[in-house]
């Protein structure tokens, strides 16, 4: 499985930019999907969303003149039918929950979109919109429902198979949407949805309109919204180019992350390389850069790393992280992108790093990084060490390591929680936090340890045992209990809208994915369309 | 006020106030839409020769009189009971059917409920203007009989929600009066019947047809679990007999009066039939290709997980289940040709995923059979010509074929083919514009009938065929 695309392969969405107003329009090939299913009714399966992952990223790099994204779909009457049953019905456990936390990241990166490039989505929903397609749609803005008598937005994950809308769909429903919690359980329950005015009355969309009217009102409410952005009028966007990594059995390469697997001993090695050059301080140079810029290419590797982890190696249960290279050029990558944070570039590719971050936080793997003489852990780098579970740090007083503190470190690459790494970790000592960030400057391992920043920091004698029993106990556990323990002890602090899609619905959603009311042989699940007939549950509640 | 006197029923109307409460409600309204979207210009000054459902009984039945439209008794009737009814079909094969809906079914049996209601108005809708262009009194009392009948299967529908389904069904019963057939906003659910039916050999086809794949639509209905539904439907099954006695004696007719032309030494080829104001056999033959094609759509895609639950759960059966030897369907497949990279393969499918295609083979054959008895017309008059229904690839727009061409032999063709050759197969504008002016006045004499239909064998309720079958009073 691989995640790279391009509008000009995409099958399934067409992408088309009209000055700042965009348009992504679904038009799903039945015979398109990845396995042997078709995807009817605009139906998707990964393979879809990989393509508007990938066209929500390019509009915010390659189109910073779009300022609105109409949402739709481009056959009549049906705009989304949700996630296809069938494939869900036939993927394993893992594929299903990669499945779902993969539409979840996508929904999410909408929003973000929203937030923090200042790009309005408006859901033109044309028709029929059931789970997942009213979930996409719960992801915009504003959602335009038409009121032709029959079209209506509906959540029938529940009544018809067993499971939950599993996109964020309940907790956009109370917390976005704030839809009263009667009326959302009403509505949840409800397998042919509600349509017209009571969805409006409901808070379910912003507004019904009819046929012939419906496409005038999105073009204008689409043009008022497109005055409400920050976003620049003159500039250019740059292209993201394709990686072309080299991929073999044990590991795959890019120009700046290296992936290699120890298939034996069920872990990954994954390296980060600093910049081989000095890397551009001004503005001009790093838009000219474009995709070859340092940062915004490793994370993009980094990225495509995790995705591939995620779906290609279930086995791989320990990741080990490592960096190698400039410290000093890591930091000094940091200084140019705060003095231009405004930089509509700039701002996209800060935005980035946080995703990719929170990316590998949603990812059930233990990440242990370890941080040793030549490594440059610094800045935007060293969260990839706060975002490991554990951090090792060679202490050695003739070859020593050293860690730095940026201003990248302060709050500008956000956990899902929507605290700072450092300010997570450091939750019962705030003040600490700001000492750390008063004094930036290299760190060796005592420092480091001191401060906190790492787990612990053997000295040479210990080093190779330390790792090597850390690594291989680590290993040893059950997989199952160490994706709870660490998705528990990962986002301390507070509740987001994104920590209660992640640790409530989409657990939630996994416990109910294993149980024989949704998955066994007679589980509504199992039995949809299938014509053996209804389901039978275990009727005994926990 | 609803009064039972005014709304014949063997329903117990006068004693159900939930039921009285609703109607109050939606009678006016039922009202209000006959007259805007009812037969147009036909409501206050015209008296038709009408029956009228006043029982269910074989007396009540054939109630005959003259009536305005607007004062029609639309009625609510159930068939009788059967007594110890089981369920025919499906997961609960042998149970007892129910007399309520099901807590876990009431979406689905909603839906069902719905979508057959809303072809009921629809029709009217699509029918409205014919009037003005009847090719007899007989065949405008007969457009108004069946406009009627159409009125009343959506009170029988409408009965159902109100009666069965809570403030929901009250809602849905609402809006089926709230689409309108062809309404760019408001369009009715089913595509068949947005279509407009602008000429008596649209609307004979329709009513051959369409109306058809009603009858086929109220054979599966009348045998679901839920015996209300059930019970009305096999009541609506009687007038359906008589809309597509309209329909096929309606072609029958004008194939019978093509006839008499081709025979009458004055014409020998088609175009002559058109010299001399009749319609010829390829542009009946065109006709007939599309509202067959069209009503194919109406038994949905040829795989349908909806299909499979509607059996499985005894909500919707085949025609005349009794008569199939196995009632589960558990096992078994069947064969379904399905595109794959630009040809056909044939797929086995699980039988119950493939209800929708088996009750699609017996409303063709119906058809058919019907079709049949069209061509022993052209026997008897010694022409060698036949017609014939198209291969049911052809034209459609629902299922897996919707999306690809094939010719009337079911051949896939490309599209250019397709675009090239579509008027040697469907009407084209000037098919239609011909029919068209061959209508361009109503025939209002009682002895006369239009040059391109022969007139009836018989008249209705044993009257004459000259009789006066709608009389103008202003």
């Amino acid at each position: 499985m691989t995640f790279e695309t391009h509008p000009d392969k995409y099958r399934h969405w067409r992408l088309s930019c009209d000055g700042a107003i965009a348009t992504l329009a679904l038009d799903v090939q039945e015979e398109g999907g990845l396995g042997d299913y078709r995807l009817k009714l605009n139906s998707y399966d990964l393979g879809v969303d990989i393509e508007l992952a990938d066209a929500v990223q390019r509009l915010r790099f390659e189109h910073p003149e779009v300022r609105v994204v109409i949402v739709r779909s481009a056959l009549e009457r049906i705009f989304c039918a949700g996630a296809n049953i069938y494939m869900l019905g036939q993927s394993s456990h893992a594929l299903k929950v990669n499945f779902c936390k993969f539409t979840n990241e996508t929904r999410l990166a909408l929003e973000d979109a929203s937030a923090h490039s200042r790009i309005a989505f408006l859901a033109a929903v044309n028709g029929t919109c059931a789970g997942g397609g009213y979930e996409l749609a719960l992801a915009c803005d504003e959602i335009f429902l038409v009121d032709d008598g029959s079209a209506a937005v509906s959540l029938p994950e529940a009544p018809l198979l067993g499971v939950l809308p599993g996109t964020g769909g309940l907790t956009r429903l109370v917390d976005k949407r704030k839809v009263r919690r009667d009326l959302a359980d009403v509505f949840s329950t409800l397998a042919e949805g509600v349509k017209g005015r009571r969805a409006v009355a409901w808070g379910l969309v912003d507004a019904v309109h009819s046929t012939s009217r419906f496409w005038n009102a999105v073009d204008s409410r689409a043009r008022e919204l497109a005055t409400g952005s920050d976003r620049p009028t003159n500039a250019r966007g740059i292209t993201l180019g394709p990686l072309n990594p080299h991929v073999d059995d044990d590991g795959v390469s890019y120009s700046h992350v290296e992936l290699s697997i120890n298939r034996a001993a069920r872990t990954a090695d994954v390296t980060v390389t600093a910049p081989s050059e000095i890397q551009p301080q001004a503005i001009d140079e790093i838009v000219e850069a474009g995709d070859r810029y340092w940062l915004l290419r490793a994370f993009r590797e980094l990225d495509d790393v995790l995705l591939r982890l995620r779906f290609n190696e279930p086995d791989i249960g320990t990741i080990i992280l490592r960096t190698r290279g400039d410290l000093e050029r890591v930091v000094s990558v940091d200084v140019a992108l705060v003095a231009h944070e405004q930089h509509w570039l700039v701002r996209e590719i800060i935005h980035f790093v946080k995703r990719v971050l929170k990316r590998m936080e949603q990812s059930a793997r233990s990440f242990v990084a370890l941080i040793e003489p030549g490594s440059c852990f610094g800045g935007t780098l060293f969260e990839l060490a706060l975002a490991a579970d554990r951090s090792y740090m060679l202490d050695d007083a003739e070859r020593p390591a050293y860690v730095s503190l940026s201003p990248m470190n302060a709050g500008r690459l956000p956990m899902g929680n929507g605290l700072s790494r450092l300010h997570t970790r450091f939750l019962a000592r705030p003040a600490h936090v700001d000492e750390l960030l008063e004094k930036i400057g290299p760190l060796d391992a005592s420092a480091a340890s001191e401060a906190g920043l790492v787990t612990a920091a053997p000295d040479e004698l210990d080093w190779d045992d330390e790792v090597r029993l850390a690594i291989e106990h680590r290993a040893a556990m059950s997989p199952d209990a160490l994706t709870g323990l660490e998705a528990s002890l990962r986002f301390a602090g507070p509740e987001t809208l994104e920590t209660k899609i992640f640790g409530r619905l989409s657990a939630w959603q996994n416990w109910i994915f294993q149980r024989p009311n949704a998955v066994g042989e007679r589980g509504a699940l199992a039995a949809y369309g299938t014509g053996r007939g209804r389901p039978e549950f275990d009727w005994r509640r926990t | 006020m609803i009064s039972a006197e005014r709304i014949p029923n063997n329903v117990t109307l006068s004693e159900n106030k939930r039921l009285q409460r609703a109607l109050e409600h939606w009678q006016p309204k039922y009202l209000e839409w006959w007259r805007d979207t009812g037969p147009q210009g036909f409501q206050d000054h015209h008296y038709v020769y009408l029956r009228t459902a006043v029982s269910v009984d074989a007396q009540g039945w054939v109630h005959y009189d003259y009536v305005k439209l607007p004062e029609y008794r639309w009625g609510i009737f159930l068939a009788e009971p059967v007594r110890d009814r089981t369920i025919g079909f499906g997961d609960f094969l042998g149970a007892p059917v129910w007399q309520e809906v099901p807590g876990d079914f009431r979406s689905p049996l909603r839906r069902l409920v719905v979508t057959q209601g809303d072809t009921e108005p629809a029709s009217v809708e699509q029918q409205r203007r014919l009037g003005h262009s009847c090719p007899s009194l007989y065949d405008l009392r007969n457009l108004f009989q069946v406009n009627v009948e159409e009125g009343r299967h959506l009170w029988a529908m409408v009965y159902l929600l109100h009666s069965y389904f809570g403030r929901d069904g009250r809602d849905e019963a609402e809006e089926l009066l709230e689409r309108h057939s062809g309404d760019a906003d408001k369009p009715r659910i089913l595509e068949a019947f947005n279509e407009p039916i602008d000429t008596w050999l649209d609307f004979f086809m329709f009513a051959m047809f369409t109306d058809r794949d009603g009858k086929s639509q109220l054979l599966s209905l009348s045998e679901s679990a839920f015996d209300p539904l059930s019970r009305t439907t096999r009541f609506m099954l009687t007038e359906e007999a008589h809309h597509m006695f309209v329909g096929e004696s309606g072609v029958a007719r004008i194939l019978d009066r093509t006839c008499q032309l081709l025979t009458s030494g004055q014409a020998g080829f088609s175009e002559d039939v058109r010299r001399l104001g009749g319609i010829d056999l390829p542009t009946i033959q065109k006709f007939l290709n599309f509202w067959f094609s069209l009503s194919l759509d109406l038994h949905g895609g040829e795989i349908s997980s909806n299909a499979a639950i509607y059996f499985a759960n005894g909500l919707k059966g085949r025609q005349y289940e009794q008569k199939h030897p196995d009632h589960k369907c558990l096992h078994g497949t069947y064969p379904v040709d399905v595109v794959v990279d630009g040809s056909l393969e044939t797929r086995n499918v699980p039988l119950r995923n493939a209800m929708n295609e088996i009750q699609r083979d017996w409303y063709t054959a119906d058809c058919v059979a019907g079709i049949d008895r069209w061509n022993r017309i052209l026997a008897t008059y010694g022409i060698p010509e036949r017609l014939r229904t198209p291969d049911r690839k052809f034209n459609r727009g629902i299922g897996i074929y919707a999306g690809f061409h094939f010719d009337p032999d079911g051949h896939m063709i490309e599209c250019d083919e397709w675009d090239r050759r579509r008027d040697e197969w469907l009407p084209s504008p000037e098919d239609k514009a011909y029919v068209k002016s061959l209508m361009a006045a109503p025939i209002d004499e009682p002895s006369q009938f239009a040059n391109y239909i022969a007139p009836p064998p018989k008249g209705i309720n044993r009257k004459p065929v000259d009789f006066e079958y709608v009389r103008t009073e202003l």
